[in-house]
């Protein structure tokens, strides 16, 4: 047997991830386009100025729920649970319902829009910290309680929005509804602008920290072992958690199951766990299920059903399959 | 030098370690024996900066393991705990490669790889270096956690139960390369062995617990001695002297 050197497997499986990364950027490019040009009638000029600005949404989105379910998964050891499922995005609609409860709708409507959102991210900062600390802080906990703690959060959380929105009186809960749901089809320019500045800033920020969150993926020991400062990354990580999320859940609302669906398929595809790879791999991942699940919607579907019901059917299967695997283990 | 000093460790109302105080020298093997629970795993974690002491100090060539940043402690000392479960895909050869990191942060140069090489070599683990770690054997995955820590390539290597899982042959190897490496590099190497011939036959020095504190610490020889087994462990041990080592027999 002739001696393989690490020099050689390590460049192997570089030029392996490479060639992954390159074929699903030339995927997603190909669905961006694909969704721009297909079916282009009329004043073609306005046209794509539209289309370009939902692309330009599910973009920043789909990157958002990547970047942000990655790390959790990488911060809490598991391969189950994301802040989706968690009930981290139901949250930000209860925040903001809230608001409109107590303040009425005027106030969200007069209200500074950057400070409002400044709020609510500070909300979730303190929130997504709580309840790392009182779910993870200590010894592993068992898969299923977790689960079933973002099962009862999430649900205990829209319910609550729903409650508070029937309280309110009719028009403030349509200006709520107009912010909540905003959907692919009529995000707001200027919040698209911030959004992206936001979800691009904080990438940057994490892609700092990704050889550090490699080592952390073993597990808190093998980091401080390794000497990774295990509380510090995680507190980074949990503040950019919830800017991702409620910068995704402002744009158009809780799409619980895609960043499962993104996050485990990329580390499939691309066989290794280094956040180099994973990281991006997911983000293209999530444009091309955003982008392409819309083009089917619109195309195949005639915008009958709404694209956040077709990517958690999906991922829903996905998400049981994933829970029947880890039970075998 | 690795200094123990008054180190109370409390798990709920237990208390684990109680005011334990000790000194273990540069250079050479020191083995911790004693029964289960009675805080040798904790001691370990705690001068390894897993766990925090609740009151004491831990020092290590005089950096104190609690306050020192991490990362210029993971090149003075390493260590590896009793159960080692990764949630995520990776090979030997990658594993391996994460005991750089204190050196490299994550930039592999050819120093690192060629040390990466050297110990997948010395630990016989080329056969499946490739391999995912869940498709290893217990004592496989063992070996190839005890080579990461030693491509680490630290003064002091504090290893709990570094023999778990591994059949006969592999345990005499690991011991032999531990005592190895401890003489050829000037190595401080402390572990955690259950079994007490491995410990009499391979280690310099022996520290013997008992309920969360030290009952005894000194040269091998001098504690392989019936008494202070039989208190360290609560059962009548005859010591024999079998090719120049002291056997401790227990078995019936």
């Amino acid at each position: 047997m002739s001696r393989v050197t690490s020099a050689e497997t390590f460049a192997r499986a570089r030029r392996r991830e490479h060639r992954v990364l390159a074929l699903l950027a030339l995927a997603a490019v190909a669905v961006v386009v694909a969704f721009c040009v297909i079916a282009l009638r009329g004043n073609w000029e306005y046209a794509l100025t539209i289309r370009a600005r939902k692309v330009a949404a599910m973009v920043v989105v789909g990157c958002a729920v990547a970047v942000s379910s990655v790390l959790f998964q990488t911060v809490t050891n598991n391969r189950v649970l994301t802040p989706g499922i968690m009930g981290f995005d139901s949250l930000f609609v209860l925040v903001q319902t809230l608001v409109v409860y107590f303040f009425g709708a005027l106030a969200l409507s007069s209200a500074d829009p950057r400070l409002l959102f400044a709020g609510q991210v500070v909300f979730m900062v303190v929130f997504a910290g709580a309840l790392y600390r009182w779910l993870f802080g200590r010894r592993s906990r068992d898969l299923y309680v977790l689960v079933l703690v973002g099962v009862v959060c999430g649900t205990l959380f829209s319910s609550l929005s729903s409650l508070a929105a029937r309280l309110i009186n009719p028009n403030d809960f349509v200006v709520l509804q107009d912010t909540l749901f905003a959907s692919f089809n009529s995000v707001d320019q200027d919040l698209l602008v911030v959004s992206a500045v936001l979800v691009a800033v904080v990438s940057l920020w994490m892609g700092r920290l990704f050889r550090r969150l490699d080592v952390l993926a073993l597990g808190r020991e093998h980091a401080l072992n390794l000497g990774v400062d295990h509380r510090s990354v995680v507190n980074q990580v949990l503040v950019a958690v919830a800017v991702l999320v409620s910068v995704a859940t402002a744009l158009v609302g809780p799409i619980t199951f895609l960043g499962l669906l993104v996050a485990n398929v990329a580390r499939q595809l691309a066989g290794v766990s280094r956040h180099r790879v994973v990281v991006p791999a997911s983000a293209l991942l999530a444009v091309v299920a955003l982008v392409g699940g819309q083009l089917v919607l619109e195309r195949v579907f005639s915008l009958d059903t709404a694209l956040s019901v077709i990517i958690n059917f999906v991922g829903g299967i996905y998400f049981i399959a994933l829970l029947i695997r880890e039970a075998k283990r | 030098m690795i200094e123990v000093r008054n180190v109370t460790k409390t798990y709920g109302s237990t208390k684990v370690l109680d005011d334990v105080s000790l000194t273990i020298a540069p250079g050479g093997v020191t083995s911790i024996i004693g029964a289960n629970g009675a805080g040798k795993s904790t001691l370990l974690s705690i001068i390894g900066r897993l766990l925090p002491a609740d009151s004491g100090r831990v020092t290590v060539d005089g950096l104190d393991v609690a306050t020192t940043p991490g990362a210029t402690l993971a090149k003075r000392l390493a260590v590896l705990r009793q159960e080692n479960h990764t949630s995520i895909r990776l090979s030997v050869r990658e594993l391996v490669a994460f005991g750089r990191f204190p050196h490299s942060r994550g930039r592999l140069n050819a120093t690192d790889l060629a040390a990466v090489d050297e110990a997948i070599a010395y630990f016989e683990l080329e056969e499946f270096a490739d391999r995912q770690l869940d498709q290893l054997s217990g004592g496989q995955r063992q070996r190839a956690h005890v080579a990461a820590v030693l491509c680490q390539d630290t003064d002091y290597v504090l290893l709990d139960e570094p023999l778990n899982n591994l059949d006969m042959r592999h345990s005499v190897q690991m011991m032999r390369r531990l005592r190895r490496m401890a003489r050829d590099f000037a190595k401080t190497v402390v572990l955690v062995v259950h079994d007490i011939n491995f410990a009499s036959c391979h280690s310099d020095e022996v520290i013997a617990m008992r309920d969360g504190g030290v009952v005894a610490q000194g040269p091998t020889a001098e504690l392989m001695t019936p008494e202070l087994l039989s208190t360290v462990f609560d059962l009548d041990i005859a010591v024999h002297d079998i090719g120049g080592n002291r056997i401790g027999v227990y078995y019936s």
